[in-house]
């Protein structure tokens, strides 16, 4: 059993990083999605859309949020050096997701809200920045994610960022996969908001969304591709070798063209699955394509990682949370989809 | 303004603005489900209605919180990436049970605030009842990372790189207990009070509603039982300071030099230059009584250590001035009004206790705000005390006078427009015609 041999708690921290990446594009993703559609919802039905898009989105977001915030600690606390390396060398980028962030939540919330004179006045102006925020903030996600895959992220001797600050991600490889990044999540969205109102006119709307969104998919992931030949040659060349990638690869274009096939034949339920397991593919993917390295191409994950004193005890701790948390998160969604089925338009 | 000013004063903008929300993710939920026990063992109509309104203002309050609590996980790598390399690992248990506790409080106010007619009453008080303690517990694990700052524990070192981590004994390092301890009766304290000014306020303008009267209640009950304790806590978390952070305590007390049977200072100035309390009001013993038990106790004063070790006095001397002048004042306020409602077996409204109130409403969190000053400028120049100088912890990036300033007013329009947000609720909610549904429903 040599590869259970080689899972180090690092590993398996990563492991379960990468895990709560994926669950946040999922879910969270998806939320930036809703948003995006708001920004472009037109048709006889706009105002119906937007209602379906605000409905879903509200009693969960908060909670999807978490996962990137689960993310976030583990990166600190299990690989501080790279999170030192992505703060100081990708200072810019994370700052203007931060601020999309912040003004994405608070605007979403605000226009929920709001009441007495003219609050229907300043919905339309949240309603703008909630669309705008939800649109540029998985693009700076991307960015981030691209310039940390494309291996731009480099340290000294003493396992500081050396940096100008800009070059590690003002390039064209980061921003192809902050555009892949949001048309995956605002094609998870249209598949979820389909399904939703499935024998309805609504989901007519929304499939027709997300083959468009399904289309650009295919289109950036393979600009991604081409630009990974110069933007990013270390990644491309994991993504090229061995079973494993292929396997991914496999799965992910299999699963794209399941998707489009289901939504063309309106099996809402059956699209959902391939998209989820499109999206989940393309993640485990770059994570396959990244490893052993947390920044390529020279800090690995176990150079990066905390002692195993940290380590094993956050493990621990990572279990006895789950028990308690996942019950609790399907009940959230087991309460609020069966209310999204009932309301009907 | 030094790129190193500028990274003080955004994580000093940052935090403070943060912290008003935390307060207001920690004591809502308790009021709110206070006001829910009532209607669902009462069936006071009034009490529901209570119920929702408080937790809309809490939807709004809790956004933003966790917005800038998002910002804030980050801001810690982007300003302070030295600290985070070397201490990240070390707190990682207090900020990854955090992380749970999160995402429970989340989970659960989703169903609190989505809920109302989806789940069985009880069980939809039950999710509020876990709102609260979980929005308790993560107050609890942030401040306990912290505490660590100030009393770093639970590792060791060996040519400047960390070993043999002991993740629990880093948590619950010598300042844990006092910090965490006051700053949940803090937060209980100050947005107790901040709801019940509100309420005061609209009793003066419809004295006889009586879901305002019940709100006051409610949120008196909680502000001020939080008041009357938190000396106490004071107390515990001032003597651990005297314990073991004695230029903090020096610096607070504007203690200059080492002595016996030493004095507590009241107002004036201290005067830096001269190594001397100006102007100030003299209370003999009472600073060596407080600090040790002991009249003649010895309080080592701020000469005693190198000049490059204090903080900046005069910032941490005020601040703690003012946290315990508004601490002794909000305790005063609330025996009284605990002594009136006795006396008349009542909830004592007149105006000029309701006035007073007003005024007072936002004390509480001037004085939470003020009490964060004196731990983190107190620390100075350390941002972990001992070990790593705040200004070797500062990130590289030139130009951070630029965030600096994003963040600013970002948070500026954030801060207005909630306000307004609430002021419009409150006013809504202040409008004859709206209290009447209410007693028309009661009736
Ligand atoms: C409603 C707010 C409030 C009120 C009325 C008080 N405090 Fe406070 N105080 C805080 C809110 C606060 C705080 C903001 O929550 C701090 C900052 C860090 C902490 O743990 O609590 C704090 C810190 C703090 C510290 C420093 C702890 C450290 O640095 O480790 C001391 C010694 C006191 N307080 C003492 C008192 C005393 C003697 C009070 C008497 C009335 C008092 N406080 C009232
Ligand atoms: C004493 C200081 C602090 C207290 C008492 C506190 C408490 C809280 C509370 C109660 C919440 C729940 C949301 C709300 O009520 O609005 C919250 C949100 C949050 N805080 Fe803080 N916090 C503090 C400082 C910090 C710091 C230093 C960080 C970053 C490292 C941080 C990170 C967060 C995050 C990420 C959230 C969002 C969680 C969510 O989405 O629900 N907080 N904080
Ligand atoms: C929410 C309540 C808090 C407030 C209002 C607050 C306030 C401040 C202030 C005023 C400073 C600037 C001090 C100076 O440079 O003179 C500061 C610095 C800092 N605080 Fe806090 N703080 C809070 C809680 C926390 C918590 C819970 C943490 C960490 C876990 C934390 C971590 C830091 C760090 C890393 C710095 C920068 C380094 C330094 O200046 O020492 N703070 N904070």
């Amino acid at each position: 059993m040599t590869w259970l041999d080689q899972l180090t708690p690092a590993l398996l921290v990563a492991g379960v990083m990468t895990a709560s990446v994926v669950l946040y594009a999922l879910t969270g993703g998806a939320d930036f999605g809703g948003g995006v559609w708001d920004l472009l919802a037109t048709g006889p039905r706009r105002k119906a859309q937007q209602r379906a898009i605000e409905r879903a989105i509200a009693p969960v977001w908060e909670a999807n949020h978490v996962w990137l915030i689960i993310a976030v600690v583990l990166l600190f606390v299990c690989f501080p050096k790279a999170y030192a390396a992505i703060g100081t060398a990708l200072h810019i980028p994370v700052t203007a997701m931060l601020v999309g962030v912040i003004l994405r939540g608070t605007a979403f919330t605000f226009r929920a809200y709001d009441t007495g004179e003219g609050a229907s006045e300043r919905a339309k102006g949240w309603t703008r920045v909630f669309a705008i925020t939800s649109t540029v903030t998985p693009v700076m996600l991307g960015v981030i994610a691209g310039a940390v895959a494309a291996g731009g992220l480099t340290l000294d001797a003493e396992g500081r960022a050396t940096t100008d600050f800009i070059s590690a991600w003002w390039a064209p490889f980061p921003f192809v996969i902050g555009a892949l990044t949001l048309a995956l999540f605002a094609q998870l969205a249209a598949v979820y908001l389909a399904l939703a109102h499935d024998g309805q006119e609504l989901a007519e709307d929304f499939r027709l969304r997300a083959l468009l969104a399904g289309g650009l998919v295919f289109i950036l992931a393979w600009v991604a591709w081409m630009a990974a030949e110069t933007g990013a040659p270390q990644l491309k060349a994991r993504l090229l070798a061995g079973h494993g990638a292929w396997v991914v690869h496999g799965i992910a274009g299999g699963a794209g063209l399941l998707g489009f096939v289901t939504l063309w034949r309106r099996r809402y339920g059956w699209a959902r699955a391939a998209v989820m397991l499109q999206t989940t593919a393309i993640l485990l993917g770059q994570a396959w394509g990244q490893h052993p390295f947390v920044l390529p191409p020279n800090l690995t994950i176990t150079a990066a990682a905390a002692p195993d004193s940290v380590l094993v005890p956050v493990l621990w701790a990572l279990l006895a949370g789950s028990v308690v948390l996942v019950p609790a998160y399907w009940a959230l969604y087991r309460v609020f989809r069966t209310a999204g089925r009932q309301a009907g338009d | 303004m030094t790129d190193l000013l500028a990274a003080r004063s955004q994580m000093a903008m940052s935090l403070g603005f943060h912290i008003l929300f935390a307060v207001a993710g920690m004591a809502m939920p308790l009021l709110m489900v206070i006001a829910q026990w009532r209607w669902l063992r009462h069936g006071d109509k009034a009490a529901l209605e209570l119920a929702k309104r408080w937790s809309k203002g809490t939807a709004i309050l809790f956004a933003v919180g966790a917005v800038s609590g998002t910002a804030l996980s980050f801001e810690l790598g982007l300003l302070w990436p030295e600290f985070m390399r070397h201490a990240g690992p070390i707190i990682g248990m207090p900020f990854s049970l955090e992380g749970f506790a999160f995402f429970l409080e989340a989970i659960f106010l989703g169903l609190f605030l989505y809920g109302w007619d989806r789940l069985k009453p009880w069980v939809h008080w039950l999710a509020g009842l876990g709102v609260w303690l979980m929005g308790m517990a993560s107050g609890a694990f942030v401040v306990c990372a912290n505490a660590w700052m100030n009393t770093p524990a639970g590792f060791d070192l060996q040519a400047g790189e960390v070993i043999a981590v002991r993740p629990w004994e880093a948590m619950l390092n010598p300042a844990a207990f006092s910090e965490v301890l006051h700053m949940l009766i803090a937060a209980l304290e100050s947005v107790g009070f901040a709801v019940a000014a509100i309420h005061a306020w609209a009793l003066l303008k419809n004295r006889n509603s009586r879901l305002h009267r019940m709100a006051l209640a409610i949120s008196l009950t909680v502000g001020g039982t939080a008041a009357v304790i938190q000396p106490f806590s004071g107390h515990i978390a001032g003597d651990h300071v005297a314990h073991v952070q004695p230029i903090k305590l020096a610096a607070m007390k504007g203690h200059f030099h080492t002595a016996r049977d030493a004095a507590f200072h009241i107002g004036g100035y201290p005067d830096v230059e001269r190594a001397e309390m100006r102007g100030s009001l003299e209370i003999p013993y009472l600073l060596s009584i407080l600090a040790f038990m002991d009249p003649h106790a010895e309080v080592k004063g701020l000469t005693a250590f190198p000049r490059d070790e204090w903080p900046p006095v005069p910032v941490v001397y005020y601040a703690f001035q003012i946290m315990i002048g508004i601490g002794s004042l909000l305790a005063g306020l609330a025996l009284l009004v605990a002594w009136l409602a006795w006396r008349r077996r009542a909830l004592p409204t007149d105006p000029w206790l309701l006035k007073t109130l007003v005024v007072c409403g936002p004390l509480g969190l001037v004085a939470l705000e003020a009490g964060w000053t004196v731990t983190e400028v107190g620390r100075q120049p350390w941002v972990v005390r001992g070990f790593l100088k705040t200004a070797d912890a500062v990130t590289p990036m030139p130009g951070l006078w630029m965030p600096l300033l994003v963040f600013t007013g970002l948070y500026l329009v954030l801060g207005v427009v909630s306000v307004s947000l609430l002021k419009r609720h409150v006013f809504a909610s202040t409008l004859p015609g709206v209290d009447q549904e209410v007693r028309d429903d009661v009736a």
